[in-house]
């Protein structure tokens, strides 16, 4: 949070030394048991069959192809879903009607769900057999489930709600006035939107697409439900982790699970990036009125 | 924000014309379709599938001992694990808002791990570490009930510190200042004048908490066994129903994940607009 | 370009904005509409801007009625109270705003910009971004890019409300100048009696949505049709149905046919100005404004009892106002 540059904490709640030495041993102590060392965990086990078997596992065409598909979901949820956000925060912000709670609702019930149900839901809107429009897209030589455009309907639908609620506050902040300006200045519509409010928002939408990306990458529930998690055809990273552990491949279990930790990890540091760059604008960035409070 | 004075005239908003396409109304029609068709009617689906062999199947389905066992199981384990993090995602909060010290920066970054780690991954360390071949070899973790609380304390952590931390931020320590010129002590300015300003969002971070909890799936797999009446969560019940072929039964269960998880998002909400206005 | 102004009515729900406004404003001059809030004056700058479309009524601006016609297409210059800079383009790239997006030719666009940072004396701070600039060179920024396309109205929307005192005075003389030298069109809104009143030719008082009174500053101050002008646009007493201007209550020591009994209650001595406040027998209150001599010569004192009468005051009664003149003995 570019908290600490918002305001100068002063601690006056806190005792003495004592006491606050003691909290931050209590936190970084659970943050370490809980986090931190698990963390470290990855990494040895990952090598503990020596770098070869790591680099054994890595290469094999199931692997490769899982590293790939995974990067295909991305590549298809996150811009139909960044498109749809900015859109979407747009209308909820700039306009007034009635049913706002009800997109509002929508917009978070991803967040909420279990993937599993996600899972199901898609199987009983898309199963080839007798889903709602399984049968039809059949006919059309279209199948959903057991494919990767199932599997990107799970990515979509899980990583949904990121843009819209990290450019949404944003929105909101900076208000009609630059945007009115600009159109007693004789610009239009299309030409007000690419010009000026979507510069303005643009440390939001990068932030909602790293959220978002992240959460896509490691998807596994509703992935794995849709997926038949098919080895070398619909086996995302996440899928290929579990595969490699049911098959005893532990250490090539935890080489999977190395690489997607390092893309977390890496993820984490460009949330970081983001946050700092965009500290112009000191506010706090929250998702909406819900869920997950990003610092 | 600076008071706008000139604008106890300006009207409700009025869309900007021809924001996209074709305008504003074609704009949010985009949209609500778009949302329709990728939440609502997969949803939908859920629903509908439960009721449709009727009533008597879907109470047969959730009144079943395996889905009953799973889904007390589900809700126990998250209530208790909401207050564990309660309590620590304070305590964590307070400290990176309050305290300074070296490394606090990659402290706070890493807290978002939760968020960014796929979810079995999460399972692989915990396993790592704490199952019966782990690193610390312990035997009483792996299959009991206890792996299924760690594992959902370490998706549900950063819930709380982050939405603790920005109203931490914001409060005005005029008011500690005020209450320590008037002779409290530092615990009793905790407990009068922070902790009150602080409850609605800790509450609405453990109200995201619960509801991620109660559906989470990929971390519990590994750890728990998922040993029916014993470590077996709703969703693990409702991924065996899905893999058995029993769709009813799975879209049941799923029914009443659903049906708590939108009345916390629902309480959410109605709260936060709440204390919004006052 | 003279703008016309007939009938225009604007509601937001129940609220009624503008009840039936018409003003005129003669081309080429520093127009202010001056009101409380709410009482629709910025309404009526953003429907003649076109920010807002009037539910009924019209607006004509050099004799064409551009009533439905889009903001971007009326060629007007508008201020913001929050400047509504672009906070993400340099201030050379704000100022060519308007120019880029008529398409003008590079070399064009930033001699223009030049000639216009020249003329708000912001040629230094070209290259920088509105974040790091104070509030009143923003303001200036955002006036030297309203004044790059030249338009033919200027509308300015509580243009010194957000910064302190001794800026919005600087900007008041400097926007006077800057008239006379470009000589806009110019309408600008304020709920500050004595800005209106210093830089402005022409002030339309405006309350609950409708003119009160339009007129230059001396026949507003002297001439006020209503109550409610009377008492915005500078300070007054009320006594009854008499309404006493505090310049125009003359305290003496000698008890007279037509002065009141009055004990002062308190002597403030502001720079120039004395301010004695005083409270009639009856309990009203009342405050008269002398200058320093004339306080030193009465030789006030707190507690003293005086008496008071006006010089000049005024009534508003169903024969319309009425000003009752006493002269001096």
């Amino acid at each position: 949070m570019t908290a600490d540059a918002a305001r100068p904490q002063k601690n006056i709640v806190r005792g003495g030394r004592g006491s606050r030495i003691g909290l931050r041993s209590v936190a970084l102590g659970y943050l370490a048991v809980l986090l931190i060392i698990p963390v470290l965990v990855i990494i040895a086990k990952a090598f503990e069959d020596g770098i070869g078997n790591v680099f054994d596992t890595l290469t094999t065409p199931e692997a490769q192809h899982a590293f790939w598909l995974t990067l295909v979901m991305v590549a298809v949820a996150i811009p139909l879903n960044t498109i749809f956000g900015v859109a979407c925060a747009l209308v909820l912000v700039r306009q007034s009607f009635r049913g706002k709670a009800l997109i509002n609702g929508l917009i978070d019930l991803p967040f909420a769900i279990s993937p599993v149900v996600i899972g199901l839901s898609l199987i009983l809107v898309y199963g080839s057999l007798d889903g709602w429009f399984g049968p039809e897209l059949l006919e059309m030589g279209i199948r959903v489930i057991f494919t990767p455009i199932g599997m990107a309907l799970a990515t979509m639908f899980v990583s949904l709600p990121f843009v819209v609620r990290e450019v949404e506050p944003v929105l909101r902040e900076i208000g009609e006035d630059q945007e009115q300006a600009a159109s007693t200045l004789g610009a239009n519509g299309w030409q007000t939107f690419w010009r000026i409010t979507l510069p303005a928002i643009r440390w939001g939408v990068t932030y909602g697409v790293v959220l978002g990306t992240a959460r896509a990458l490691g998807e596994f529930g509703a992935v794995s439900i849709v997926s038949g998690r098919i080895s070398g055809e619909t086996e995302t990273l996440p899928l290929f982790v579990q595969k490699q552990f049911e098959t005893f491949n532990v250490s090539g279990a935890y080489a999977a699970a190395l690489v997607l930790a390092l893309i977390a990890l890496a993820t984490l540091l460009a949330m970081n990036l983001v946050r700092k760059r965009d500290s112009k604008t000191t506010s706090p960035v929250t998702l909406g009125k819900t869920q997950e409070v990003e610092a | 924000m600076p008071p706008t004075v000139a604008h106890a005239e300006t009207p409700p908003k009025r869309p900007l014309s021809g924001i996209r396409f074709g305008g504003p109304g074609l704009t949010r029609g985009l949209v609500v379709g778009y949302l329709s068709i990728m939440v609502l009617l997969p949803i939908a689906a859920v629903v509908s599938r439960s009721f449709e062999d009727g009533w008597s199947t879907f109470w047969n389905a959730i009144s079943s001992e395996q889905a009953v066992a799973a889904m007390e199981l589900t809700l126990i384990a998250s209530l208790i694990v909401v207050l564990i993090n309660g309590v620590f995602g304070t305590i964590i909060a307070w400290v990176l808002v309050r305290d300074e010290f070296p490394g606090k920066r990659y402290v706070n970054m890493i807290i978002d791990l939760p968020f960014a780690l796929p979810t079995i991954v999460a399972g692989l360390t915990l396993l790592a570490l704490y199952g019966n071949t782990g690193i610390l070899g312990l035997s009483g973790v792996q299959g009991t009930k206890i792996g299924v609380i760690m594992a959902l304390l370490f998706v549900t952590l950063p819930f709380v510190v982050r939405a603790v931390q920005p109203v931490l931020i914001e409060l005005d320590q005029d008011m500690e200042e005020a209450a320590a010129s008037l002779g409290a002590k530092p615990l009793t300015i905790f407990r009068r004048v922070v902790l009150p300003n602080l409850t609605p969002a800790i509450s609405a971070g453990a109200a995201l908490a619960f509801a991620r909890a109660i559906g989470e799936f990929g971390s519990l797999i590994l750890i728990s066994n998922n040993i029916p009446f014993k470590t077996e969560v709703a969703s693990v019940f409702i991924f065996k129903q899905v893999e058995a072929g029993n769709e009813a039964a799975a879209a049941s269960v799923s029914v009443v994940l659903l049906a708590v998880s939108v009345a916390v998002l629902f309480l959410i909400n109605w709260f936060g607009r709440r204390s919004a206005k006052g | 370009m003279s703008i016309i102004v007939e009938n225009a009515t604007k509601k937001f729900g129940d609220f009624v904005a503008l009840d039936e406004v018409s003003i005129e404003v003669p081309d080429g001059s520093l127009t202010a509409l001056l009101g409380p809030s709410g009482s629709g004056k910025s309404t009526l700058l953003r429907v003649i801007a076109g920010l807002e479309t009037p539910d009924s009524g019209r607006v004509v601006i050099s004799g064409q009625d551009m009533t439905k016609v889009a903001v971007q297409d009326r060629h007007v210059g508008f201020c913001f109270q929050h400047y509504a800079a672009f906070k993400h383009m340099t201030v050379r790239d704000n100022v060519a705003f308007g120019l880029k997006i008529r398409k003008k030719g590079k070399e064009e666009t930033e001699e223009r910009v030049r000639e216009l940072l020249r003329l708000v004396h912001l040629e230094g701070f070209i290259d920088r971004y509105p974040s790091q600039l104070s509030g009143g060179q923003r303001q200036r920024m955002a006036l030297a890019r309203a004044l790059a396309v030249e338009p033919n109205v200027l509308l300015l929307d509580e243009p010194f409300g957000a910064l302190d005192a001794k800026v919005r005075q600087e900007l008041r003389a400097w926007l006077r100048r800057l008239h006379d030298e470009v000589h806009v069109t110019t309408i600008f809104v304020t709920h500050d009696q004595e800005e209106a009143m210093d830089v402005a030719e022409q002030i339309v008082v405006m309350n609950d949505g409708a003119v009160e009174q339009a007129g230059g500053p001396r026949d507003l101050y002297e001439h006020p049709e209503t109550e409610f002008v009377m008492g915005f646009v500078g300070p007054v007493n009320r006594v009854g149905k008499e309404f006493i201007r505090p310049h125009d209550l003359v305290i003496q020591h000698i008890p007279e046919d037509g002065a009141a009994e009055a004990m002062i209650e308190r002597i403030v001595h502001l720079g120039f100005e004395v301010r004695v406040e005083l409270e009639l027998a009856e309990g009203d209150p009342l405050w008269a404004q002398l200058t320093r001599a004339q306080a030193e010569e009465l030789e006030l004192a707190e507690k003293q009892i005086v008496y008071v009468r006006p010089s000049r005051k005024k009534v508003f009664d169903e024969t319309g106002p009425r000003t009752e003149e006493l002269v001096l003995a």
